[in-house]
């Protein structure tokens, strides 16, 4: 098998009910890739992520990581599974239970039994990475701004330096300023770390801005996939609506 | 035919419901095997516990008190007022010791407790679920269950029968005052029938009780927060069932174990 796949999606399939979510998403990334997958609001974006990161388990298809299986993947497998993976989700989702730097270095303190105090001077320091000063790290989440909260999340996303990091619409709810901001942030974090990331966004500066290579997702298929530049020049009548932002097209919105 | 077609939808109409309570009982039933799974099994999250423990125990105790100590306060003075006044002084120091520990600190407390806790946890888990924070666990390789839902039930398992001995000792104070400063009897004769009637048995129904009424507490408030759906109004009903799913509950067990321990 060729090697440089990292993540491979084959025939996924996932309804609720009679909605028929995804209907046979093929899709790769490549190791180091950064992916973007563009697609209007409801179109089976954020369960594809789901599914691949094993929180919802798919009807049928399959989702290879580094050539293994990970659909029905349970208990322990699942955990290492996920040491490997961040994850930055839409509203940040931290824990309101805990301080910035308790949310941050979660998995140092709950998974590697690391000790607080190093922890703290760790958690400090990728705070600093994602431009937090050091005294934001004893407040509660709640006492932060969204882009704040964004910057924290993006901190705990990469403090344990995953292989593989997912965006869930990273810049909704920010202002364009910040949404800019943050996306130079994904990028360089990404890039340090030499990550294979996947964002779902329907952001199109920040899709420009953060992909290798884009995916369109439209009623729960791929129906195109190219780089920025092929984005660009397609034909593609969906691809052309769907970045141009036009409410006429192939493209029905369920009003 | 069209007699037929009325009968099918009345088939229906009494089908629908029963098959979703089926539905929704297994999924309770799963959730509970799944929830004792993970409460005996390693990591344990000790700091999590002990803030429930403190939440749900320590903090639970002004209400624990207040409940009881009118309870026995009530049970003083209405067997006052419907037993024969001739040696009334042992029969109600024997009333207020059996109600209250049988029954009233136990039931009271637990009723109490859920409208405290099991609210809190159905909406601080069903917030969580919301705000995806706990899909956020499950990627940092953290079981909810083990985190979240095997803490609160431990803790509700401790800490009710703790509250409910020390709501005992309240309500069976609340009967010695009505009796010795209001219906005027003898606090040493008072003291002395209560201490003749005390027997392991009350007690330990009650303990039993809240043991279990702990772990319905915990398990609904879990439960009915983790499944929440649909932002605020779904937590908002999150809430709500947890707390009258475990009232209810809380009653009928309650008749089920006072039939176990007392029924001949």
């Amino acid at each position: 098998m060729e090697t440089n796949t990292k993540i491979s999606i084959r025939n996924l399939y996932k309804s609720f009910g009679k909605k028929h979510v995804l209907n046979g998403v093929d899709l790769d990334i490549e190791k180091g890739q950064s992916l973007v997958v563009i697609g209007g609001s409801g179109t089976g974006k954020s369960v594809l992520i789901k599914c691949i990161q094993g929180l919802l388990t798919p009807d049928a298809g399959s989702i290879k990581i580094d050539g293994e299986e990970t659909v029905g993947t349970k208990g322990k497998n699942l955990k290492d599974m996920h040491a490997k993976m961040g994850m930055l989700f839409q509203g940040g989702a931290l824990f309101d239970s805990l301080t910035v730097w308790e949310n941050v270095a979660f998995s140092l303190l709950e998974n590697q039994k690391i000790d607080r105090a190093s922890a703290k001077v760790e958690a400090v320091r990728v705070l600093r990475q994602v431009g937090l000063a050091p005294d934001v790290a004893d407040l509660a989440p709640s006492e932060l701004s969204g882009g704040m909260q964004k910057r924290v999340g993006l901190a705990r996303a990469v403090i344990t330096k995953p292989e593989i990091i997912f965006f869930d619409e990273p810049t909704t709810g920010l202002d364009p300023i910040m949404a800019d901001v943050i996306n130079d942030l994904i990028v360089e974090s990404a890039k340090g770390l030499g990550a294979t990331t996947l964002t779902i966004t329907h952001d199109m500066a920040s899709a420009r801005k953060i992909a290798d290579k884009v995916a369109m997702l439209y009623e729960g298929k791929i129906i195109w996939q190219g780089t920025v530049k092929e984005m660009d020049k397609t034909d593609n009548p969906y691809v052309c609506q769907f970045i141009n932002g036009c409410a006429r097209g192939p493209i029905k919105m369920d009003v | 035919m069209m007699r037929a077609h009325k009968f099918e939808n009345f088939l229906r109409s009494l089908g629908k419901p029963l098959v979703q309570f089926v539905i929704r009982f297994g999924e309770l039933m799963q959730f509970v095997l799944q929830a004792l799974y993970h409460c005996f099994t390693p990591p344990y999250y000790g700091k999590n516990f002990l803030r429930q423990l403190l939440d749900m125990g320590f903090y639970s105790l002004p209400v624990v008190g207040l409940t009881t100590i009118f309870a026995g306060m009530v049970i003083a003075l209405q067997s006052y007022s419907g037993f024969a006044r001739f040696g009334a002084e042992k029969a109600i120091a024997s009333v207020v010791l059996i109600s209250v520990t049988r029954e009233l600190a136990p039931v009271l407390s637990a009723l109490m407790v859920a409208g405290r806790i099991g609210a809190a946890m159905a909406a601080e888990i069903g917030t969580m679920r919301v705000t995806e924070q706990i899909d956020a666990l499950v990627t940092l390789s953290t079981n909810p269950f083990k985190y979240l839902v095997a803490p609160r039930i431990w803790s509700g398992v401790i800490v009710l029968p703790l509250l409910v001995l020390i709501g005992d000792v309240i309500g069976i104070f609340g009967g010695y005052v009505v009796g010795v400063y209001k219906l005027g009897f003898n606090p040493a004769n008072y003291i002395n029938s209560t201490l003749e009637d005390m027997e392991a048995l009350n007690i330990i129904s009650g303990l039993v009780k809240a043991a279990v009424f702990g772990f319905i507490i915990a398990v609904m408030g879990c439960y009915n927060g983790y499944r929440s759906r649909g932002g605020a109004q779904g937590v908002g009903e999150a809430t709500t069932n947890a707390v009258v799913s475990a009232s209810i509950l809380i009653l009928i067990f309650n008749y089920i174990i006072t039939e176990i321990f007392f029924s001949k």
